[in-house]
């Protein structure tokens, strides 16, 4: 813990010293303040849970609410209220509950705008099979990486004639670049043996052939990875039948997605999976990706899993590797022990009693 | 290259018409006059030379040439009246006169059987140039008669099918699955209209068109009320791309109204491989585009125990192709004889159905299932140690068992 502080004192020294542009980290007393977005339905109730068992772990975190609904700014254009910007461009990191998007409000969704604030070009999701929630697969145990900006969610169509309609999709070799440097820079964080590009090419020759050659290129500069490129169709039908083979998966928006949900559907779900975007300027957002669930919102039924696994996902990423597992430990003995599970995990109890148990355990692990 | 081809044709179609035969030309006529008559029933080519159909058949690469000859093998047993013809196309070459040897051929047979073909990144898949080639008779047959028809959308293999059952002898982990699978083959994101305006930036263009949603859509619905199923789910993204998905789901929502006898929903395709892969009991039948076709039909070979199981078909209005539904060449296991022959067998059973020899194509389809269910015979990748040819010899012997007029094992 001391060794934490001094070299977080030591980082505020040099960062004075280097006289940096961005905003140093808020840090008081070795503490980080880290962004809290509840968001909307049963956002509120799995955020308080998290802090609750944040803080019978006491883990380091000092958590700053605050609120994101879409507001028009100058010249009409739609953002995010500035004091949720202004928050998040100084703490960095962020965690954030599920947000919803009201059809035919005007505005684009939330998470599209805080993509866009934040440029947060890669979406991280890594899925391991639970040992208490029996899915037909058992060992799953990868990560998947998806370039978050552009692809086939451009968002550029016109209908070219009445009837035919083209989608454009954009690939461009900086997004590329900067998506399989992350992959690889992940890999090597999180002692990931292999990374393998996911892809199209042969169909789609000059796009995903371009995503496939800076793959390659930086798989060059990191060779101590392994390295290796699977067409999407082959992906998928090994991935269903024997997922164990797959480690870090790099890949364009729309594999992403789809792949993403699929491995989530492999472990549970999306009540049980963590996320995290990562933005440029060292801007980081874990978030739950289920939705807002109003039909339990306010009646103490929420699993609170996926974001308190992407609070945990956040841990690791800030390095304090120590309280991330004791968090994480706690939340996989409870569900194995299945004494008190939420209503989606096959049990009869309420969120708080689930919270409970888990500080329960936490408090036993310390 | 078009023009000159077009032009020959014409000359081949003039000359018989101005040299009196009018006979010939008629018939090809009126087999295109009927053939605009029928929507999605195929009338398959006339059989020629004393009740015997002529089919195209390409060995392909890797396992192409092994699974294909142990199906000449099972039709000489069974004395089924069709005969190939033998088209190779070598990937290993740049030029393209092998595929426009082959595409020939199936145009002039109307149906064919193809093991996998390798796609080389340079070079356009197999089934795109299938796809996109029209059919030049009717064309220049109209020519003649001094109309230009411009469209030719009409003779493209623009429905894949695939039907994904769970076969009970193969161990999965998931149980009772029966989906059928309709991709839209021709356009969507496998559009090939590629550009970089900018080094470093590239532009892929993905196009949806109404008539050939409304197409697929059509295909989709006719197929399954012909095959007595209750309820079609279209997968699409039209939350993200409004405009593209967004007309695919119009489309086929539109068709679903003529058919108030088949339910019809929509699922988002990331929500869809989750549901897939947690319960796919609950899908029926499954119409997509092309790339969403891609993804959903490899995940459920998947589930239904890979891609040695599952046959699939492709269809258009004058021409069938067949084939096993991934299309993977399995390179690593070629002149092994440990392919598994159970997809190139149902897919050469699905093609008797097309030609109306359903007798030949149940007793090969029922020789397969108890050898696959019964007799445990199974490949390595079902994880047993037969071999191909042990596989073949059973099903044959299966067959001669039942009693069936066959000849020499």
């Amino acid at each position: 813990m001391a060794g934490t502080a001094w070299r977080s004192a030591v980082s505020q020294v040099v960062g004075a010293l280097k006289k940096e542009s961005l905003q140093p980290r808020t840090f008081t007393r070795g503490i980080h303040t880290v962004t809290l977005i509840p968001g909307d339905g049963i956002g509120p109730e799995i955020s308080t849970a998290v802090m609750k068992i944040f803080e019978v772990a006491k883990a380091p975190i000092q958590w700053e609410e605050r609120n994101v609904t879409a507001i028009q700014g100058p010249g009409g254009k739609w953002m995010i209220p500035p004091d949720a910007k202004e928050s998040m461009d100084r703490n960095k990191i962020g965690l954030k509950g599920p947000l919803k998007t009201p059809i035919a409000a005007g505005h684009p969704s939330m998470n599209l705008l805080l993509r866009k604030t934040f440029d947060l070009y890669a979406n991280v999701r890594p899925c391991a099979s639970i040992e208490g929630y029996q899915t037909p697969y058992t060992d799953v145990n990868l990560v998947t990486i998806r370039e978050n900006t552009e692809g086939e969610y451009s968002g550029i169509e016109h209908v070219i004639v009445d009837g035919v309609v083209q989608s454009i999709k954009l690939i461009t070799e900086q997004a590329s670049q900067r998506i399989a440097e992350y992959a690889f820079e992940y890999a090597k964080n999180n002692q990931r043996a292999s990374v393998t590009a996911v892809h199209k090419a042969n169909i789609m020759r000059m796009s995903d052939g371009l995503f496939l050659r800076t793959c390659r290129e930086a798989a060059e500069k990191h060779k101590d990875v392994k390295f290796n490129e699977m067409y999407l169709d082959t992906v998928c039908l090994n991935m269903v039948q024997d997922p164990s083979q797959f480690d870090v998966l790099v890949m364009p928006n729309l594999y992403g997605d789809i792949l993403s949900d699929l491995c989530a559907g492999l472990i549970g779900g999306l009540g049980v999976t963590p996320s995290g975007n990562i933005g440029a300027n060292g801007v980081a957002i874990f978030e739950s990706v289920h939705g807002t669930a109003p039909d339990i919102a306010g009646k103490d039924m929420a699993n609170p899993t996926a974001l308190l696994l992407s609070a945990v996902m956040m841990l690791r990423h800030m390095g304090l590797h120590g309280h991330a597992q004791k968090i994480e430990t706690a939340c996989f003995d409870v569900i194995r022990d299945k004494k008190a599970l939420t209503k989606d995990l096959g049990g009869n109890s309420k969120c708080s009693e689930f919270t409970d148990a888990i500080c329960q355990r936490v408090r036993e692990l310390v | 290259m078009a023009a000159h081809t077009a032009a020959m044709s014409m000359s081949k179609i003039l000359h018989p018409f101005l040299g009196g035969r009018l006979g010939n030309t008629a018939k090809v006529f009126g087999r295109t006059l009927s053939s605009h008559k029928n929507k999605t029933g195929n009338s398959p080519p006339p059989a020629k030379y004393g009740g015997r159909h002529t089919v195209t058949l390409i060995p392909g690469d890797g396992i192409g040439p092994e699974l294909l000859n142990h199906v000449k093998e099972v039709f000489r047993f069974c004395c089924v009246p069709v005969d190939f013809e033998v088209v190779h196309v070598n990937s290993a070459v740049e030029t393209e006169d092998d595929i426009n040897n082959a595409i020939t051929a199936i145009r002039r047979n109307g149906v064919a059987l193809k093991g996998n073909i390798e796609t080389k990144h340079t070079m356009l898949s197999f089934v795109r140039w299938l796809t996109f080639v029209p059919s030049f008779v009717p064309l220049c047959l109209l020519m003649s008669v001094g109309l230009l028809f411009i469209s030719d959308t009409t003779t493209h293999l623009y429905a894949n099918v695939m039907h994904c059952q769970s076969l009970p002898g193969v161990q999965t982990r998931h149980k009772n699955i029966d989906i059928m699978i309709i991709r839209e083959n021709t356009e969507g994101e496998y559009s090939n209209l590629e550009h970089e305006n900018v080094s470093g930036v590239v532009e892929s263009l993905k196009i949806i068109t109404r008539t050939n949603s409304l197409r697929i859509a059509e295909y989709a619905f006719q197929l399954a009320r012909e095959k007595g199923r209750k309820r079609v789910t279209a997968v699409h993204k039209a939350n993200i791309m409004k405009l593209g998905d967004g007309l695919f789901l119009q489309c086929c929502r539109e068709v679903a109204s003529d058919y108030p006898d088949l339910t019809f929903d929509s699922m988002i395709v990331d929500n869809t491989t989750m549901q897939l892969v947690s319960k796919p009991q609950q899908f029926d039948v499954m119409v997509m585009p092309n790339l969403y076709g891609n993804v959903v039909s490899n995940v459920c070979a998947g589930l239904v125990g890979g891609p040695g199981l599952v046959p699939g078909a492709n269809y258009g209005r004058d021409y069938a192709v067949f084939e096993t539904a991934t299309r993977n060449t399995g390179k690593s296991i070629a002149g092994k004889n440990i392919a598994n022959p159970t997809a190139m067998l149902l897919a050469s059973c699905m093609m008797l159905d097309h030609l109306k020899l359903y007798d030949y194509a149940s007793m090969i389809r029922n020789a397969i299932l108890s050898t696959m269910n019964e007799t445990r015979l199974h490949t390595a990748d079902l994880g047993g140690q037969g071999t191909t040819s042990e596989v073949v010899q059973s099903i044959m012997r299966v067959i001669q068992s039942k009693g069936s007029l066959t000849s020499e094992l």
